[in-house]
């Protein structure tokens, strides 16, 4: 080889060694009974036999205490913003813009919170407490997903205190 | 040193597809009777928790997390987990138990290899660099293997085939198995090759499922007033990566595995192994030192059904059992990781 | 029972972005290799390897125990992962003790590691699973609420998480290991970097590393051969509680405060803030330092940006309990060696062996490290003296 060949030949460092899986997912005995109910624009906890905890979304067992969750606990559209922050960073997949706020919100009749976002109010009006309402998408939209309800808004209700908020309250 | 009791062991069906249950509740089922066969509870009745379970199985990251979901674990408990065979989280219990951080362990492993291509998801154990981007699968090594044996006139087809036949004979007996029946060396011998030269009948299926086994000293079993099996000796060794730097036709880690262990302090009735492939049998009776009178596999072992990630555990606790049960005073059980028996782990197990 | 183990090397490699002189084998074998000189040792000397690190998907390798048995010099002897997620560094370094204080080992290496630059660690931490009922919102969009809820609770100065970024940078650029090295780091620098998850700021969150961290432990009889001052552990704990379950009180977790609790009594501590000289505490994003103040009992609750703010976690200002004098993990964070670091820099205090960063006379310090949702805890204590 001519030293001039042997000059273009840069040495490897590093190799691209893309990997293929693929993954057939199933969704849970609690989470399929969970998103079906959410496809027919229902939010559908689960109770704990032994604490009374309302679980949403239900994973069929309770956490705390290690028993399996059965009874179902149809939820209210209506939450309450247990935390929540402003996002300035873009969700990879989701094409809503930054800033936007995602909250933990307990459903009322719920004990637990999950992720969403909260939307057609002002960012800097958010706070803990604050009563908030799901707003779904049109019927036809609906699929086995969370993403059916597009966001949550601001309800005209007093603020809830905070060491009240998601507790359990005696039946 | 502590001596340590296996005082409770159950697995759960093997299966080739679970279906729709997630982690939790494949968990679930087995640790409930895991517990209620010594009487208690939740993981708040023992002093340590160890799983085992591999994410890529089921394709997500943090998927053992959930696990903790099954145990009850509020107060907060002593938790831990290892990637790899339960069998291992075994042994790190035991070493709770031996520095005296723990009296008691519960042990589980799981595994939901049904949503992916089991053995082309473990082709990426190989070295990233050098062998993955070969997509060399796990049966493919096996196959190498047995070649290899073959050539050298170790076995025969014909002993491989009797190695399957006397699987599915012996997991007539056992309800949780896979595959089972009455089927003749020639019969196997009739059907064609799948990954020359192995057959299809040579690899153990793929099955999901769960196992969970409490472990404790001795003075705690017999706290609890149940019955158990002794753990007199446990070891594990691996070996090279590298396929060419190792003789695939022995195991030397189990070799070495068994001595540390003192399988040969006594005579070894029943020996459970782990091995995937009927070959490997063969070799591992070997380096074991197991002579024609130990019944290996009286299960079916994992020809019979293989639950990734629990199966190794189950080894130790099919032997547990038959120990528990009266039916045996002394066994051997073995655990393996990693392509083609390239980590090995091997437990002695005594009556009281 | 147990019996006494200690620390007798440590390894570290740089912590930067990218390593990219070195293949994973290479990486984990810098540490090991390191670790081993510190202690005068060769791979002949070490009786069993432990290896730890988070998430396989990060770099794509699936159980990469099998693949560096040859780099560590396992080879015919006991290997094993530990995966505990981002406290696998401290649970790793906890569970390799265990061999030798159970008797049943007499030196044993322990490596943890993360090369996030191989793969891609973000996808493997966001990638949307089918049927998630969770919108995920990357780990900023987890703790950020726990953050603002910890400000409610304790009506802190907004600045209290800025003034963490700047102490820990100031701190990491002592120590030439430290991957972020800004030396002229200031509060307003911090305040005025990009916002990401409100409250938290570009600044005020813990860099993505490639990086691996050894520790040779050994016996008390084997410990005499060390050429330095032994690091005697004093105490070990582990604690794990649900990621969510009604009512759990995630602003100061149980299982932190139980695990704390927990070492402190083996290690004899009864005033963590007096009877402890350092800690190198998990501190990935800046609130997390007032919050872990309280969680593991060096303030009182609702005080602990107090602390902060007085300076008493400040080596620069002479604070009476210097936190992160390494830099913390918001100076490097290679994920599955981030736990054993602070577990390795703790050690390094009261070695008299950290060098510009090491707080003078050290004695006993606190290694913590925590993973998931926060809820999977690992803490030691290292003396210079055995008792």
């Amino acid at each position: 080889m001519s030293d001039a060949n042997k000059e273009a030949l840069e040495p490897i460092t590093g190799i691209e060694s893309p990997v293929y899986l693929d993954y057939n997912f199933t969704a849970g005995a609690a989470t399929a009974r969970y998103l079906s109910k959410v496809k027919e624009g229902k939010l559908v906890g689960q109770r704990c036999p032994s604490c009374r905890n309302v679980y949403i979304p239900p994973r069929g067992a309770c956490a705390a205490c290690g028993v399996a969750t059965t009874e179902e606990v149809e939820l209210s559209n209506k939450a309450t913003v247990q935390s929540f922050t402003i996002v300035h960073i873009p969700i990879p997949g989701n094409p809503i813009k930054p800033p936007y706020v995602i909250a933990n919100l307990i459903p009322d009749g719920a004990n637990i919170s999950f992720l969403h976002l909260l939307s057609e109010c002002k960012n800097e009006d958010v706070r803990i407490g604050m009563r908030v309402e799901a707003q779904w998408k049109d019927p036809s939209e609906w699929t086995f997903a969370m993403e059916n309800i597009k966001y949550y808004t601001p309800i005209d209700e007093p603020d809830v205190p905070a060491e009240e908020i998601g507790r359990l309250k005696d039946a | 040193m502590r001596d340590i009791a296996i005082v409770s062991f159950v697995q759960s069906d093997c299966v080739r597809d679970a279906g729709a249950l997630n982690e939790v509740e494949l968990i679930m089922p087995v640790i409930r009777k895991v517990l209620d066969n010594v009487g208690i509870q939740s993981a708040q009745d023992v002093d340590f928790t160890c799983s085992g379970s591999c994410d890529y199985l089921q394709g997500a990251a943090f998927a053992f997390v959930l696990g903790v979901d099954a145990l009850g674990a509020v107060p907060p408990i002593k938790e831990s987990h290892v990637e790899m065979d339960a069998a291992w989280a075994l042994y790190e219990a035991v070493l709770k138990i031996r520095m005296g951080q723990a009296d008691s362990a519960l042990l589980y492993g799981f595994g939901k290899s049904s949503p992916g291509e089991l053995p082309i998801v473990l082709s990426q154990q190989l070295d990233p660099y050098y062998l993955s981007p070969l997509w060399l699968d796990t049966v493919s090594s096996a196959a190498l293997q047995a070649r290899a044996m073959l050539d050298n006139g170790d076995i025969t087809e014909a002993d491989m085939a009797e190695v399957v036949a006397r699987s599915r004979k012996n997991a007539k007996s056992n309800p949780h198995a896979q595959l089972k029946g009455d089927v003749s060396v020639d019969e196997l011998l009739a059907e064609p090759t799948y990954l020359s030269p192995l057959r299809m009948h040579d690899c153990c299926p793929i099955s999901d499922g769960a196992s969970a086994m409490v472990i404790a000293t001795v003075e705690k079993a017999k706290e609890w007033g149940k019955p158990y099996a002794v753990l007199k000796g446990i070891d594990h060794r691996i070996e090279s990566h590298h396929f060419g730097a190792r003789d695939l036709t022995k195991s030397v880690s189990t070799e070495i595995a068994a001595k540390a262990a003192g399988v040969a302090n006594g005579p070894v009735e029943v020996a459970e192994l782990y091995a995937p492939f009927s070959h490997q049998e063969i070799i591992l009776k070997k380096a074991l030192g197991l002579g024609d009178d130990t019944v290996i596999n009286p299960s079916g072992g994992v020809l019979a059904g293989n639950q990734m990630m629990a199966s190794g555990l189950s080894r130790v606790g099919e032997v547990a059992n038959r120990i528990i049960k009266g039916e045996i005073k002394r066994g051997v059980a073995h655990a393996t990781s990693g392509h083609a028996l390239q980590q090995n782990l091997v437990a002695v197990l005594e009556g009281e | 029972m147990a019996e006494l183990a200690a620390v007798v090397g440590i390894g570290q490699t740089k912590y930067q972005t990218k390593h990219k002189t070195v293949s994973i084998a290479g990486l984990v074998r810098d540490a090991a290799l390191k670790a081993l000189q510190d202690a005068e040792l060769t791979w002949d000397d070490i009786d069993a390897v432990i290896v730890g690190k988070a998430p396989d998907m990060f770099e794509g390798m699936i159980m990469p125990e099998l693949y560096l048995t040859d780099a560590l010099g396992c080879n015919g002897k006991p290997m094993l992962r530990v995966h505990t997620a981002g406290s696998v560094g401290g649970s790793t370094a906890i569970v390799a003790a265990s061999y030798v204080q159970s008797g049943m080992f007499k030196r044993i290496l322990t490596v943890t590691y993360e090369k996030q630059s191989e793969s891609n660690a973000m996808w493997a931490l966001s990638n949307a699973q089918p049927f998630s009922v969770h919108l995920n919102a990357g780990a900023g969009g987890f703790f950020a609420p726990i953050i603002r809820e910890y400000m409610r609770r304790t009506n802190a100065p907004s600045d209290a998480g800025i003034k963490v970024a700047v102490k820990d940078r100031l701190h990491g650029a002592r120590n030439p290991l430290a991957h972020l090295q800004l030396p002229n780091i200031t509060m307003k620098e911090v305040e005025d970097s990009p916002m990401l998850w409100e409250p938290l700021r570009f600044l005020e969150s813990c860099p993505s590393s490639d990086g691996a961290c050894a520790l040779v432990i050994s016996n008390e009889e084997l410990a005499k051969q060390s050429p330095k001052k032994p690091a005697w552990i004093r105490g070990t704990a582990m604690r794990s509680e649900p990621t969510m379950y009604a009512g759990r009180e995630e602003v100061s977790p149980q299982a932190g405060i139980d695990c704390a609790k927990d070492v402190y009594a083996q290690a004899g501590i009864t005033n963590p803030r007096k009877d402890l000289d350092c800690a190198e505490v998990y501190v990935p994003f800046s609130w997390y330092e007032p919050m872990w103040l309280e969680n593991l009992g060096f303030a009182e609750k609702g005080e602990g940006w107090k602390l902060t703010m007085e300076g008493a976690t400040s080596l620069d200002e002479n604070g009476d309990i210097p936190w992160n004098c390494s830099g913390g993990v918001l100076s490097s964070n290679p994920i599955g060696a981030s736990g054993m670091i602070r577990f390795a820099e703790a050690a390094r205090q009261v070695r008299g062996d950290a060098g510009d960063h090491q707080v003078d006379g050290a004695k006993l310090a606190l290694g913590h490290a925590y993973g998931g949702g926060a809820q999977f805890f690992a803490m030691w204590v290292v003396g210079s003296e055995k008792a």
